[in-house]
C-alpha cells in the first residue's frame, strides 16, 4: 500500500548539481549519535597511531602545536544530506603520518565511547583528511564529536569518525561499526557505495 | 471449544481478550474529527479499517508520503483501548517537527493516513482484579510528563471501563492548566466509583488560587505524591527522555524496584 | 537530541519477526543484565538504530534500513528469550 497523504510534504529537500547521487543539501547540522555523547576533557586527550613497529602518541598541547590547516569542504551523509562549504580547523593527517613508519595500508579509526570505522590508509593522506577540532569557527561541539573528530570528507560522512582518540594499522581492510552492521566497506558517495 | 478426548477444554476467561496482543499490520486510517486538545494539541480519532483492537499503554506508527515519494514515520501513543477500530490519538506539535505540525494543523476529516499497529506490549496495563479479589491485584502509580500522559490516560480509563478495583494514581506534570490534556475525561475518572487520584503539577503557571508556585517536580513532590514503595506499586512513567530518567532514577532511590518500574521516553530533554 | 528506548523499537522491527521483539529478553554481552529489549536505550544514529544495554551502554543491536533492505545486527546478544503464549488454559479438574 503507498498512497500520498494530502497536503504532506515533509522538510525542503533542495537537489543541487554539485551534489553526489541521491544527496539533498540541507543548511542546518543534523545532531544524530550512537550512543552517549563521551565526556572528554582536553587535559586528559591523547590520540596515538598504532604500527606494526609501536605507537606515536601526542596529547592536546602537543597536538595543538602540529601545524594546523583551515579546510572548507563539502559533507555528505549516508542518509542523503548533504553540506556544502562547511569550514573545519584541524591537523592533516599527511602531518600526522609525516614520521610514521609503516608498510601496512589499511587504518582503523578508533574513538572514545568504542566507535570504529576502516579506512585504507592511502585515502586520509594527500590532502584528503584531517583530526579537526573547530568547526564554523569554534571550538568542535560535544554533540558533534568534540573534542576532536576524523574528517574524511570525500566519503560517506559516517568515516568521520566522531571523538577519534586513534588510528590503528591493519594489512587487511577489516570492517569497522557500521561497515560489519550493514554498511559499504568503502563508502564512496560519487558512486552512492552506500551498503553491502 | 469442544475437547478431544484426552484433551483440555479452552477457557475464555475474562480479560482474554486483553491478554494476547493482536499481531501488528499496516492500515488505511480515516480521519473521522479532530479538535483542539490544548493550545498546542490535537486530538485525532481514526477510523482504522481491519483494527485489531489495542491494549492500553500501546502506541502507532504514522507514515506520511510526499508526492516525490519522501516518508516520514513517527509513533504515537493511543489513547483508546479495547476492541473497536475508532483509534484516538492526542498529537503535541513540535516546535521543529516535520510530522507533528502537519498532523496538528493540516489534518482534516476526511483524510487518510496509514497507520502500523497496534505496538509494544510492554508500556501495557491489563486488569488483573475481579471484584471482590482488589488485594490480589498490584496498586498502580502513574507518572505522566507533559504529552506522556496519553497511554497513561489510556491505561487508566481502561482500569475503569473494567471495573478493576486496583488502586490508582497519576501523578502529572504539565506547564500551564490549559496543556491539561483530556482534563473532562480525567475529571470523570476522579470522580468514579474506582476513582482515580490525580496530582497536577505546574511547571510554568499554576492555577488561581493554587498553594504551590509553579515548578519542576522534585523529589519530594514525586515522593509525598507516589504510592510508597513498601505497598509495591507497578509504575508506569513517560514522557520526554529528561523527564523519565529523572524520575525513574528517583523512584529507584525512594526503594521501588527496577523492574517494577515501566517507562516510555518520546525522547528530548 | 536525546535517545528512546526500546519501546519504539516495535514498528520497525515488526516487519521481520512474528513476534513482539520489545518484549524479549536478552542477556548483555557486556555485563550480563538480563532484560526486555523494551528497556533498551535507543539511539536512532541517522546512519541506523543503534540499541544498548540499559545498564551498561553496551551495544546490543543495530537495525539499518534502506528501500530494498534491511540489516538486523543482535552483535552483542547471543540468545533472546521470547514468551509463548499457552496453546490452552485447561479447565480445572472436576474430580
Amino acid at each position: 500500500m503507498s498512497f500520498i497523504t494530502r497536503g504532506f510534504s515533509g522538510r525542503s529537500r533542495e537537489r543541487d548539481d554539485r551534489l553526489p547521487p541521491g544527496q539533498t543539501l540541507v543548511h542546518d547540522f543534523p545532531v544524530l549519535s550512537a550512543g552517549p555523547t563521551p565526556d572528554v576533557d582536553t587535559a586528559d586527550w591523547e590520540f596515538t597511531i598504532r604500527t606494526e613497529s609501536g605507537e606515536h602518541r601526542w596529547n592536546w598541547d602537543e597536538f595543538m602545536a602540529l601545524d594546523i590547516e583551515d579546510v572548507s569542504t563539502d559533507i555528505h551523509c549516508v542518509t542523503h544530506w548533504s553540506k556544502l562549504g562547511t569550514s573545519w580547523r584541524g591537523v592533516s593527517l599527511d602531518t600526522l603520518f609525516a614520521d610514521v613508519e609503516t608498510e601496512l595500508e589499511y587504518v582503523m579509526a578508533h574513538s572514545y565511547g568504542g566507535y570504529t570505522t576502516n579506512v585504507p590508509l592511502e585515502e586520509l593522506l594527500d590532502g584528503q583528511a584531517w583530526v579537526a577540532f573547530e568547526f564554523d569557527g569554534e571550538p568542535l561541539d560535544p554533540e558533534h564529536g568534540g573534542p576532536a573528530r576524523l574528517l574524511v570528507p570525500h566519503l560517506y560522512f559516517w568515516k568521520s569518525a566522531k571523538w577519534v582518540r586513534g588510528l590503528e594499522m591493519m594489512d587487511q581492510d577489516e570492517p569497522g561499526f557500521w561497515e560489519q552492521n550493514g554498511y559499504h566497506l568503502h563508502g564512496d558517495p560519487w558512486k552512492e557505495e552506500r551498503y553491502w | 471449544m469442544s475437547d478431544a478426548a484426552g484433551g483440555s477444554t479452552q477457557v475464555a476467561s475474562p480479560g482474554a481478550a486483553l491478554r494476547a496482543v493482536p499481531r501488528a499490520g499496516w492500515h488505511a486510517a480515516t480521519v473521522a474529527a479532530t479538535r483542539r486538545e490544548t493550545p498546542n494539541a490535537t486530538r485525532l480519532e481514526l477510523d482504522v479499517d481491519g483494527w485489531p483492537g489495542n491494549a492500553p499503554g500501546q502506541h502507532l506508527d504514522v507514515r506520511l508520503t510526499a508526492p516525490d515519494g519522501y516518508t516520514a514515520t513517527r509513533s504515537y501513543s493511543i489513547a483508546s483501548s479495547g476492541p473497536s477500530t475508532r483509534v484516538v490519538l492526542a498529537i503535541d506539535k513540535l516546535p521543529d517537527g516535520e510530522v507533528s505540525p502537519f498532523l496538528v494543523d493540516e489534518v482534516r476529516a476526511g483524510d487518510q493516513l496509514e497507520v502500523h499497529g497496534p505496538l509494544g506490549a510492554f508500556f501495557v496495563w491489563r486488569p488483573g482484579s475481579r471484584l471482590g479479589a482488589a488485594a490480589d491485584a498490584r496498586p498502580v502509580q502513574l507518572i505522566a510528563g507533559g504529552s506522556g500522559v496519553v497511554p497513561l490516560y489510556a491505561i487508566a480509563q481502561a482500569h475503569a471501563d473494567a471495573g478493576d478495583l486496583a488502586p490508582f494514581r497519576l501523578l502529572y506534570s504539565v506547564r500551564t492548566p490549559e496543556d491539561v490534556y483530556f482534563a473532562d475525561e480525567l475529571r470523570e475518572l476522579v470522580a468514579a466509583s474506582a476513582p482515580l487520584r490525580l496530582d497536577l503539577v505546574y511547571t510554568r503557571r499554576t492555577p488561581e488560587g493554587w498553594s504551590k508556585p509553579a515548578g519542576r517536580i522534585t523529589r519530594k513532590a514525586l515522593e509525598d505524591a507516589v504510592i510508597p514503595a513498601g505497598e509495591r506499586p507497578l509504575v508506569y512513567v513517560c514522557g520526554s527522555t529528561g523527564f523519565v530518567e529523572r524520575v525513574a532514577d528517583w523512584l529507584v532511590e525512594l526503594g521501588h524496584e527496577a523492574r517494577s518500574i515501566r517507562t516510555e521516553r518520546y525522547g528530548g530533554m | 537530541m536525546e535517545h528512546l528506548d526500546g519501546n519504539s523499537l516495535a514498528g520497525p522491527l515488526a516487519e521481520f519477526f512474528t513476534f513482539d521483539v520489545t518484549m524479549a529478553r536478552a542477556r548483555c554481552g557486556g555485563c550480563g543484565e538480563v532484560a526486555e529489549l523494551a528497556r533498551a536505550m535507543v539511539y536512532p544514529s541517522g546512519a541506523g538504530m543503534v540499541v544498548r544495554c540499559g545498564s551498561c551502554d553496551e551495544v546490543l543491536a543495530t537495525l539499518v534500513e534502506s528501500d530494498d533492505r534491511a540489516w538486523i545486527g543482535f552483535s552483542g546478544v547471543t540468545t533472546i528469550e521470547v514468551r509463548r503464549e499457552p496453546s490452552s488454559s485447561s479447565s480445572s479438574s472436576s474430580i
